[in-house]
């Protein structure tokens, strides 16, 4: 026993010591490592911004501002003549018309899950409306390329065609021929993708209401419609907003189901039965196949985007971290 | 009935019924998806498949096997350089930095990168590795992927951490583990079922993704295994496919969409029913 105890009083400090300092090396590793990963975030965003910047600097300085209003779209040409109006445009009024078709949807379908759907419907609709989510962009434009173009075509756009023939401004608006690749295709394709995520942000937002509040609204006589308008609506207006624009970012930035069914047509038209572009599928369908100040001006293009997508994702996460607070005071 | 009362009630009718109607727009939508890609994909979809490379241009046999190994091989290294990163970033934010400035404005850029359009990713990746290095290679495909997979995993390891109750976390200290060991074996055990789903649905994210490999790792007619090359891979192969005037690409491109859209539905699938295992417990 003595002898034992002697070899412990023997070894006990010195192991004592080093296991503490293994201890302290992994601690301040550890905390390090983490650390420089946290960083590394902040650094992906600069690198972005800086590689597109450089990539961009030819075309910024040869077109300067003038890219932004020049609508001719000719790298062909010598020097190349490059314009962003029509892209801009393209991708400005398809995110436009996908969002008036997505937002109604969204919320109806929102109030459904949370209101009025049984609960043990609940979970399989919740569930079909994320996997919609999780469907990769390149099967929406593979579907709309074979399935949906052709249908609106043949069946949907003659009609609306025919019934708006005459009328003032809706007759422009909806000028024929029926096309396969039109904005309206790449707009309604957009507005099924960004479905699910103005759904989920929606639910969400909703299930932060205190059901006191919806309790008091029922038990005075409300009926679910007025309860969704008084009570839930204007409780969780800036969460919802919030979650439009995080959706618009989306429909501003996606790109294979676009690029598929829009028919890159750089001309701007009147009409949205008719072919466009958008930025991201100028630079998909365009990119791999430039060189010199051609691809220099796509690589300011995808700038644009990206500073148009990154003003509205930073303003919808304010709005959403506003209500965060609120929900969490 | 009082008139009021009536309308009232009407009112609700209607827009209940709006409600439902929009439910169903949403459900029919992936039906109708989903219909169109087993009864179009199902067809074509046999051993050649997997066992042959990509046709050449005009031949009727050939398969997928190239652009599938190439897509496993993208996905697993750039989940395997992303989910760490992320996963280490994530730690950051939720147990060191919780009330730091630096950790607000992480979390904010983190969550517009978790948005940003996947083509701008293409873009920063092609001018930062790709012109570098001198070509269009398999290695910058992955490291693309691996800039989309972080903001995912980052945000899901933040949120999980968040959970585990502090409790936990004070017992371990006051048994005298360091911090670092509090947090790897105590709060990453306690959190695993969520960091995990959080890699899946990350996985799931990049699988099907296109527009960062089209002008990062390309695509390759032939099978290859060399990093520094391009690689083929299932979307970019789908993209060319569909949009050439071969009949029996097309049918190729139908089963290679099938085969993403399940393998991602399953991954997403996966991922919710392990993250509704942990919420029961």
């Amino acid at each position: 026993m003595a002898v034992e105890s002697d070899v412990m009083e023997a070894a006990g400090p010195y192991d004592r010591a080093r296991a503490l300092s293994a201890f302290k090396f992994g601690d301040v590793t550890f905390y390090w490592i983490t650390r420089a990963c946290a960083i590394s975030v902040l650094l992906i965003l600069g690198g972005i911004i800086v590689s597109l910047i450089i990539g961009a600097w030819p075309a910024i300085q040869e077109y300067g501002a003038a890219f932004l209003w020049t609508q001719r779209w000719a790298p062909s040409a010598d020097p190349p003549v490059l314009g962003a109006l029509g892209p801009v445009y393209g991708t400005l009024i398809t995110s436009v018309i996908a969002m008036a078709i997505a937002i109604p949807v969204g919320l109806g379908i929102a109030v459904f899950l949370t209101e009025i759907c049984p609960l043990w419907l609940r979970r399989p609709i919740g569930l079909a409306i994320e996997l919609l989510a999780g469907i990769p962009s390149i099967i929406y434009g593979m579907w709309g390329f074979f399935v949906l173009g052709p249908f609106l075509a043949n069946n949907f756009q003659p009609f609306m065609i025919s019934m708006f023939d005459g009328v003032p401004v809706l007759g422009t608006i909806f000028a024929g021929p029926p096309s396969y690749l039109s904005l309206f295709n790449a707009s309604l394709i957009l507005a099924i993708m960004v479905l699910p995520f103005i759904t989920a942000i929606s639910v969400d937002v909703f299930k932060t209401v205190p059901p006191v509040l919806k309790e008091a609204a029922y038990g005075v006589g409300c009926t679910t419609w007025e309860v969704v308008r008084n009570v839930v609506v204007p409780y969780t207006r800036v969460g919802v907003i919030g979650g439009i624009m995080l959706a618009l970012g989306r429909a501003l930035g996606e790109t294979m189901a676009v690029t598929f069914i829009i028919g890159n047509s750089f001309k701007i038209q009147s009409s949205i039965f008719a072919p466009g572009t958008t930025i991201s599928a100028a630079i998909a369908s365009e990119f791999a196949e430039s060189d010199g100040l051609h691809q220099s001006g796509l690589i300011l293009l995808g700038l644009l985007l990206f500073v148009l997508t990154f003003c509205v994702l930073a303003a919808a996460r304010l709005m959403l971290m506003r209500l965060e607070k609120k929900a969490g005071n | 009935m009082n008139p009021i009362y009536a309308s009232r009630r009407r009112n609700d009718v209607i827009i209940r019924m709006l409600c439902l109607a929009a439910a169903l727009f949403g459900v029919t939508w992936l039906a109708l998806i989903l219909f169109t890609l087993f009864y179009n994909g199902l067809a074509g979809l046999n051993l050649a498949v997997f066992a042959q490379d990509t046709p050449p241009p005009g031949s009727t046999d050939g398969g997928l096997r190239n652009a599938i190994i190439g897509s496993i091989i993208m996905t697993v290294i750039g989940v395997g350089i992303g989910a760490p990163l992320g996963l280490f970033a994530g730690t950051y934010l939720a147990e060191y930095g919780k009330h730091d400035k630096l950790t607000s404005v992480i979390r904010f850029i983190n969550d517009i990168l978790l948005s940003a359009p996947s083509i701008i990713i293409g873009l920063f990746i092609y001018g930062a590795i790709v012109v570098p290095m001198g070509g269009f290679s398999a290695f910058a495909g992955c490291l693309a992927l691996a800039v989309i997979v972080i903001p995912v995993v980052v945000r899901t390891t933040e949120d999980m951490l968040g959970l585990v109750p502090n409790p936990l976390r004070e017992a371990a200290s006051a048994l005298g583990l360091p911090r670092s060991l509090v947090i790897r074996r105590i709060a990453y055990r306690a959190a695993r079922a969520g960091l995990i789903t959080g890699v899946l649905l990350a996985t799931a994210r990049v699988a099907g993704e296109t527009a960062p490999l089209l002008f990062t790792a390309l695509s390759n007619q032939f099978f290859s295994l060399d990093l520094t090359k391009t690689m083929a891979n299932l979307p970019v192969t789908i993209n060319n496919f569909v949009q050439s005037p071969y009949v029996y690409w097309k049918q190729l491109a139908w089963s290679g969409a099938l085969l993403i859209t399940l393998t991602v539905l399953a991954l997403n699938i996966g991922a919710r029913i392990l993250g509704a295992e942990r919420t029961s417990k």
